[in-house]
């Protein structure tokens, strides 16, 4: 019941994401494509904020440009009060790609070592830090094993391992789970929600499943396309602890229903 | 068992094929003797003349089989007349020529994907360097060389290295660059520096397109080093007995040399294979 009181008043707790104004026009054969047009958004810390839209809404790209992996045109991004490349050297963020993306020469552990060795960590530290991390996402069985030797769900799991063994308190995910079946899916939302309360980390997740996003957040984005932009950001009034069969409840259909009437409404001004 | 006959059967028809055509090209001498004494032959007479001929067109199987067994098998390895003798010359700079080959390819690659301005000035001149007929370059290389003191293996092996050079540009330049754009914003997301993702991703990427090159490099380093004995007039070497077996009309000599060359390649490309297969395996990306 304490984050729920701290949401309701965002000034106790800091924001660690603040997007003021941000537009990003990208330049293409076929003329200019307005990716993101005139976003505000503040993340507070420990929230956990889905970005939800139809394709080419653009809210990888905003989850890009907090990263520090695309360039606003115009506006202000901040992230625990430096711009996106600062933050990203001080590496505030880890990231998480739709694809796991682990490196096929590495075992799982010298996958989540990886961002320990280019960061410069002692061999020690390494080696504590992979443990650790490992034993978080549930993995610690498999750390000698071959990405390949694992399935589809647990290569995902040992991507957000590597994206949680250096010290940053934001994680961006962008659609991880997307290419994943349904029942593996719930069990990494479960999983993932479980992280999150454990580690107080601030999470920015990219999703198209209206129940995905509404049983992680606390902080629905609900984003248009054509122009990219937000149409209506939706605190939720569900608890921190959140069973699967919380979906069944009212509260938790309500939300739902409204992230729904505004992803309608984005999509019937564009087509008005 | 199911591979091995299959295996049998092509070199059998290989074998005879042979010995078909050797009959046939070895009978003309037989025939043009038998002009001059003046004497008629069946066409066993015929067929038996094109055996043992001692300077057949196209000699028998079994005379280069024998030549072969003679002169690596009968003979010491230090007599000139040794095949394992002038392999060992010839493999010697294959090595060498394919080691320098392999490491400019492998440096030229990654200057290649590291910048624009590589890109743009050395791709187009790696390329035409392979246009030129290396039987055309390769006395060039050692005139020059040899007008600046530099004898002996070095010449030879720059002219393996020119060949062998090529194929490892081409398929590095492929390997460095095969990680996906995913695969380098992750490593942007940790500000990683570019030495590091070439030891990190790139170069370990790229490894099985460098085996991939190697097969090829290993093979035209061979071919370098035996054309760059044939104009050089060398004493010593593959090049040099086939070089010498044809001023003499030696077509055993030659046919045996030829063989052995061969078998000097396939044994390079399947020693490439086994380092593939090792490491590959070693990085858990068995094929």
């Amino acid at each position: 019941m304490e984050a729920h009181q701290a949401l309701d008043t965002p000034s106790i707790v800091p924001s660690v994401i603040h997007v003021t104004d941000v537009s990003l026009t990208f330049q293409t054969n076929d003329g200019p494509v307005h990716a993101l047009k005139d976003i505000n958004l503040t993340v507070a810390k420990g929230d956990f904020v889905s970005f939800i839209g139809p394709s080419g809404c653009g809210k990888t790209t905003l989850l890009r440009a907090i990263a520090g992996l695309e360039q606003p045109t115009a506006g202000k991004l901040s992230v625990n009060g430096m711009d996106p490349d600062a933050a990203r050297k001080a590496r505030a963020y880890g990231y998480v790609f739709q694809a796991a993306g682990l490196y096929p020469w590495r075992t799982i552990a010298g996958n989540v070592k990886l961002p320990l060795e280019i960061m410069g960590y002692s061999r020690e530290d390494q080696r504590d830090r992979v443990r650790d991390v490992l034993q978080l996402v549930d993995l610690q069985d498999f750390s000698e094993k071959f990405p390949w030797q694992l399935s589809g769900g647990m290569q995902q799991r040992a991507s957000i391992a590597r994206a949680l063994a250096f010290d940053a308190d934001i994680l961006l995910m962008d659609e991880p789970f997307g290419a994943l079946d349904e029942i593996v899916r719930d069990h990494l939302n479960e999983q993932l929600l479980n992280l999150w309360d454990r580690t107080g980390k601030t999470v920015g997740f990219v999703t198209h499943s209206i129940p995905e996003a509404v049983f992680l957040s606390t902080k629905i984005v609900v984003m248009s396309p054509r122009p990219g932009r937000i149409s209506d950001v939706i605190d939720s009034p569900l608890p921190r602890e959140r069973p699967l069969d919380i979906r069944d409840t009212p509260e938790f259909i309500d939300v739902a229903r409204r992230v729904r009437d505004g992803l309608r409404a984005g999509s019937a001004s564009v087509e008005g | 068992m199911r591979h091995i006959l299959p295996i049998i059967a092509v070199i059998a028809a290989i074998v005879a094929l042979w010995y078909g055509a050797a009959i046939w090209m070895n009978a003309q001498w037989t025939l043009q003797q038998a002009e001059r004494s003046e004497t008629s032959l069946t066409l066993a007479q015929v067929v038996a003349g094109s055996f043992g001929q001692e300077r057949p067109r196209l000699p028998m199987p079994d005379q280069v089989v024998a030549e072969l067994w003679e002169t690596t098998i009968e003979k010491k390895v230090t007599s000139k007349r040794s095949l394992v003798f002038h392999a060992g010359i010839t493999l010697g700079s294959t090595l060498s020529g394919f080691l320098l080959g392999a490491v400019a390819g492998t440096l030229l690659a990654v200057g290649i994907v590291h910048s624009e301005v590589m890109d743009k000035s050395v791709m187009p001149w790696a390329v035409a360097s392979q246009m030129i007929p290396i039987l055309a370059i390769a006395p060039m290389i050692i005139v020059v060389l040899n007008s600046v003191g530099v004898q002996g293996v070095l010449p030879k092996a720059v002219i393996s290295a020119y060949l062998s050079f090529f194929p490892v540009v081409v398929g590095m330049v492929k390997g460095l660059r095969s990680p996906d754009l995913m695969q380098l914003d992750l490593l942007k997301t940790y500000s990683a520096s570019n030495a590091q993702s070439l030891w990190k991703l790139r170069f370990p990427a790229s490894l099985p397109y460098l085996f991939a090159s190697l097969k090829i490099a290993i093979a035209a380093s061979l071919v370098g080093a035996i054309v760059a004995e044939l104009p050089t007039g060398a004493v010593r070497g593959l090049g040099a007995r086939m070089l010498t077996g044809s001023y003499y009309g030696q077509t055993i000599q030659i046919w045996s040399a030829l063989l052995m060359a061969a078998m000097v390649a396939a044994l390079l490309v399947g020693l490439v294979g086994v380092l593939q297969r090792i490491s590959l395996a070693r990085m858990g990306m068995a094929q």
